[in-house]
């Protein structure tokens, strides 16, 4: 958990002027890879979930031997809490010092220290592994609508899946208009994480793209006019459920891994989350028996893209690359798309990769575990982040004894 | 009391202002200035936000606003009953189990297995034991698994709220396991001066039973020296974060956790509500202190009454062993919640309603061993300097008393709990501001420091009593014999109080891994530790991840406490002999 930001603000803004920002110019790759020899990278990242704290032990393990980088991970409860050091370094004047070199970002945090110009870049095209992505997806060029413009690096893609245990329940809802009736018949088998949480908005977002008036209102800024309109279908949609969800609808699960731990325990049969390779990779685990299945819903699901972004203070911006390439590269793409590790899709053009490096990218298809792929197919884009923080505030004030 | 220190009672004490060293007599002044300036930044640091008060947000004028803000959240009301319900209740409970468990038990000490027991859980992070006691009072957990299906029919746990749930039950249960052994502990030692036995037997001879004479004779006696680790227990019951994440609920949860939740959100504005909860949460554990100190006001007069009275009871007896059949029910609760985090870190699938893992695996501990490593040494390290900068400074302190023949009085010992009485959250911000001023936030240095802050007063405590208690004709004999103040520290004293001096450092220790907060604020959160480690873990709810480093966790402390056992025996030949005590 990360602190006090504002107070960093309070004592050093006073003391230091804000200086002005400094285009760090990196002209060439072997330039920046000489600059990252050496170079310590302080990589900010959601630290709840061990198979990724795995991945990252493994990805430092590569850097450190390939471009002597050394890697470590500044585990966060929540990323928001790297956001607010940033703004807070900013407002302390602390410009060049700063305390992160590397965050897995996207959606409101990205927006959030993109629009107050605290992200360094853009640098994602210097990659020399950029060229890599698979440009045609969408959800790599817009993060929740926000163009990217290479200020973050993508490194992995996410989809809102629901994974449910097959030994208790033989059929799940596979329309958001389905789940009052589903949890009627179900009561207390179902939940998802509170609202601070990035699933638990997700969750609500999915019901608010589905029963709203006119979706295509979500793509842009949100107004309180616009809320009011989109959100009235939900709010009811949402009386409905709520008294037959888990605990009654009076807590929730503090997040998508403490939510597996209620489906592994047995306390409810049906649980959304943002891998659609999680179900498969946490059977392969032991941590939830070999009867869950993962499914989409017809209409589609929000998707979006994980990514990596440099703040513009970051003291080690070259060792901060040369990670980010590495998250890009073939090897560590493929080792991520490996079920032990995480599990998912890759950011990159198979088409683009030799046929030795399109060999390790294995297809998973036939893993009972894992959702259909043809159901993977169907994305809709995340709302404007103004949405999630509006939904979430909502929400809070609705729900809140 | 041997002989000695009968003698030294009544001698006065023997100043020697004129051999003692210049700098020790700065010590008490040094060790106060070290814990009480960034207590009193931190909380001044936190009162001005409050106000509207943070020029490097260019707010400038005063105003209530963030109180307005703060009203206006939603959930505000219930968080804060929740918060009061919460640990009022674990406090009273936690002091009248222990009160009637020491009555029933009078002047006899508390069982084998129960002591046993008790070192572990008084050991053990609270983190650490939150988690397992969750997992042991959930609905689907091991008391319910225990029971099912045979007895309930559950083939699935039932969907009652027994963790996590709105009233805060879980939590005050959790609080009041970790809380009783420290409680017994705090009283055994007190009861230690007291001629518990000459007095009971004294009573009893005018009828009254064990239980009875007790609670009339010896509770008025010791009462006074229990006054601040009470208090201790109740500031930390209605603050407590990191036990109150995992127990308590979160919709909303406690004070402490939504002042955290605001503190660390991206919304700058929510900074200002969120110094308001911190110090309204201090205002709330002043006004409980205050309401507990009319409390033992009011109840010293009934009691009075009461006792002159002379009455008999009967059912006190009955209160009291059922009390002390709560301890043992309770401590066995928080053994098992131990025990199932150790099995949780080696289970390989494990459904309700099965009782034990269906197999059993090291994955985890080898997946683990590695990431262990770092967090284990930056704990290591970390509680290693606190602790031996605390012991200094103790030392300093003590040996400055012994020299100068000015005692510590009561009203002093109150500025050695400040650190134990203010919320962490109330002061732990400001505290960063001071850390930032001096460019050391982040660090290992500014960990260090804010664990100092709450391992001072334990070493102290811990260590004070043995070294005023050292008979004080060993130390004249020696200055008599020509040997140097400095000379009769290091020869004399130290090798025989070695067994004290070890035990408060592992004390230190043991506070020091304890530590949460602190360190995610002091160390910017880029210092991991294990506990840190374990509580961002447990947000994942991965419990075999957790166990694993909750284990270790655990058994780092034990470990001291060992070292602190064993090293003296090793020593005592090339030392000379302790003398009774």
């Amino acid at each position: 958990m990360r602190v006090p930001g504002t107070l960093r603000a309070a004592t050093l803004g006073v003391l230091l002027g804000l200086l002005a920002l400094r285009p760090a110019v990196a002209s060439n790759w072997p330039g920046v890879l000489a600059r990252a020899r050496g170079q310590h990278v302080y990589f900010d990242a959601w630290g709840g979930s061990e198979r990724f704290n795995a991945y990252i032990a493994w990805v430092s393990r590569q850097v450190a031997t390939c471009c002597d980088v050394t890697l470590r991970e500044v585990p966060l409860e929540d990323t928001a809490q790297a956001v607010t050091q940033v703004i807070a370094e900013k407002a302390a004047g602390q410009n060049r010092n700063g305390t992160i070199d590397l965050i897995w970002i996207n959606g409101p945090n990205f927006y959030a220290l993109r629009r107050r110009g605290l992200l360094y870049g853009p640098f994602a095209q210097r990659l020399p592994n950029d060229r890599l992505v698979s440009r045609g997806d969408r959800e790599v060029r817009y993060d929740f609508t926000v163009p990217v413009d290479g200020y973050e690096s993508p490194w992995r893609t996410a989809q809102l899946v629901f994974i449910y245990d097959s030994a208790y329940v033989k059929h799940v809802p596979l329309d958001i208009r389905a789940f009052p009736a589903w949890v009627r018949r179900h009561p207390g088998r179902f939940t998802f994480p509170q609202v601070q949480n990035f699933l638990g908005v997700a969750f609500l977002e999915q019901a608010l793209y589905a029963l709203a008036p006119d979706p295509a209102v979500l793509q842009r800024p949100v107004t309180p006019a616009a809320f009011a309109a989109a959100s009235a279908p939900l709010w009811r949609w949402f009386a409905k459920l709520q008294p037959y969800l888990w605990r009654h609808g009076r807590e929730y699960p503090a997040s998508g891994p403490a939510e597996r731990q209620l489906l592994e325990d047995g306390e409810i049969d049906l649980m959304p989350s943002f891998n659609p390779a999680s179900a498969a990779a946490e059977v392969a685990a032991g941590r939830l028996p070999k009867s869950v299945r993962t499914v989409v819903l017809t209409g589609g699901t929000l998707g979006n893209a994980s990514f990596v972004a440099i703040p513009y203070n970051a003291p080690h911006k070259a060792g901060a690359m040369v990670v980010a390439n590495f998250l890009l590269s073939p090897a560590a793409q493929a080792r991520a798309g490996e079920i032990r590790a995480l599990g998912g899709p890759t950011v990159l053009d198979l088409a683009k990769l030799t046929e030795a490096q399109r060999a390790r990218f294995r297809a998973q298809a036939s893993d009972p575990w894992m959702p259909p792929p043809a159901a993977l197919r169907h994305v809709l884009p995340e709302p404007h982040p103004t949405w999630a923080v509006r939904l979430a505030a909502a929400w809070e004030r609705r729900y809140t004894p | 009391m041997t002989n000695g220190e009968a003698l030294a009672a009544q001698l006065p004490p023997a100043p020697d202002r004129r051999r003692s060293h210049g700098w020790l007599r700065y010590a008490p002044w040094a060790t106060v200035a070290l814990f009480l300036v960034p207590i009193g930044a931190g909380v001044l640091g936190t009162a001005l936000p409050a106000f509207g008060w943070l020029p490097g947000l260019q707010r400038r004028h005063w105003t209530l606003a963030p109180w307005r803000a703060l009203w206006a959240q939603p959930g505000i009301g219930t968080a804060i009953g929740l918060t009061l319900t919460s640990g009022l209740s674990a406090t009273i409970l936690a002091v009248a189990l222990v009160f009637g468990c020491c009555a029933h038990l009078a002047q006899r000490p508390p069982g084998r297995m129960v002591r046993g027991l008790m070192g572990p859980i008084l050991a053990a992070p609270h983190a650490a034991m939150a988690i397992g006691v969750a997992f042991l009072l959930a609905p689907s957990g091991w008391i319910v698994r225990l029971l099912s299906p045979w007895l309930t029919g559950w083939h699935q746990p039932p969907d009652i709220a027994t963790v996590q749930d709105p009233y805060g039950i879980a939590l005050t249960v959790g609080l009041v396991v970790k809380e009783i052994p420290y409680l017994l502990l705090m009283s055994l030692s007190a009861l230690g001066q007291v001629p518990v036995q000459r007095q009971l037997q004294a009573a009893a001879a005018l009828g009254y039973g064990r239980t009875n004479a007790w609670l009339k004779l010896v509770l008025p006696q010791i009462y006074a020296q229990l006054r601040l680790p009470i208090y201790a227990v109740l500031a930390y019951a209605l603050s407590v974060v990191d036990m109150a994440l995992i127990l308590g609920p979160g919709n909303p949860p406690t004070l402490s956790v939504l002042a955290l939740r605001w503190f660390s959100s991206p919304h700058v504005r929510l900074y200002f509500p969120a110094a308001a909860a911190a110090l309204l949460q201090l205002g709330i554990v002043v006004a409980s202190i205050a309401v507990w100190r009319a409390g033992e006001v009011l109840i010293g007069r009934l009691a009075r009454r009461w006792i002159a009275r002379g009455a008999r009871h009967s059912v006190l007896g009955a209160l009291a062993a059922l009390a002390r059949g709560l301890v043992g029910g309770l401590t066995l609760l928080g053994a098992a919640s131990l025990l199932a985090l150790a099995v949780w870190s080696v289970a390989a699938g494990w459904r309700f309603p099965d009782l034990l893992p269906q197999r059993c695996s090291a994955a985890v501990w080898r997946q683990q061993a590695g990431t262990l490593l770092w967090p284990l040494s930056t704990t290591l390290l970390v509680a290693a300097a606190a602790s031996a900068v605390a012991l200094l400074l103790v030392l300093a302190c003590l040996e400055q008393e012994q020299r100068s023949g000015i005692q510590v009085r009561s009203r002093a010992l109150w500025l050695l709990y400040v650190p134990l009485l203010v919320p962490q959250i109330a002061f732990l911000f400001g505290t960063q501001v001071l850390f930032t001023l001096l460019r050391l936030d982040g660090t290992l240095l500014a960990v260090i420091w804010s664990h100092l802050l709450f391992v001072l007063p334990y070493v102290f405590l811990s260590l004070a009593d043995p070294w005023r208690a050292l008979d004080p004709r060993y130390a004249r004999t020696a200055l008599a014999l020509g040997a140097s103040p400095g000379r009769v520290f290091l020869r004399i004293k130290l090798p025989l109080l070695l067994r004290p001096v070890l035990v408060a450092a592992a004390i230190g220790v043991a506070v020091s891994v304890d530590q949460y907060l602190p360190t995610i604020f002091a160390g910017a959160g880029r210092v991991v530790t294990l506990t840190t480690e374990a509580v961002t873990l447990a947000s994942g709810g991965d419990r075999r991840v957790t166990g694993v480093f909750a284990v270790v966790q655990s058994v780092l402390p034990l470990a001291g406490y060992g070292l602190a056992v064993l090293v003296p025996r090793f020593t005592r030949g090339t030392w000379p002999a302790r003398s009774g005590s």
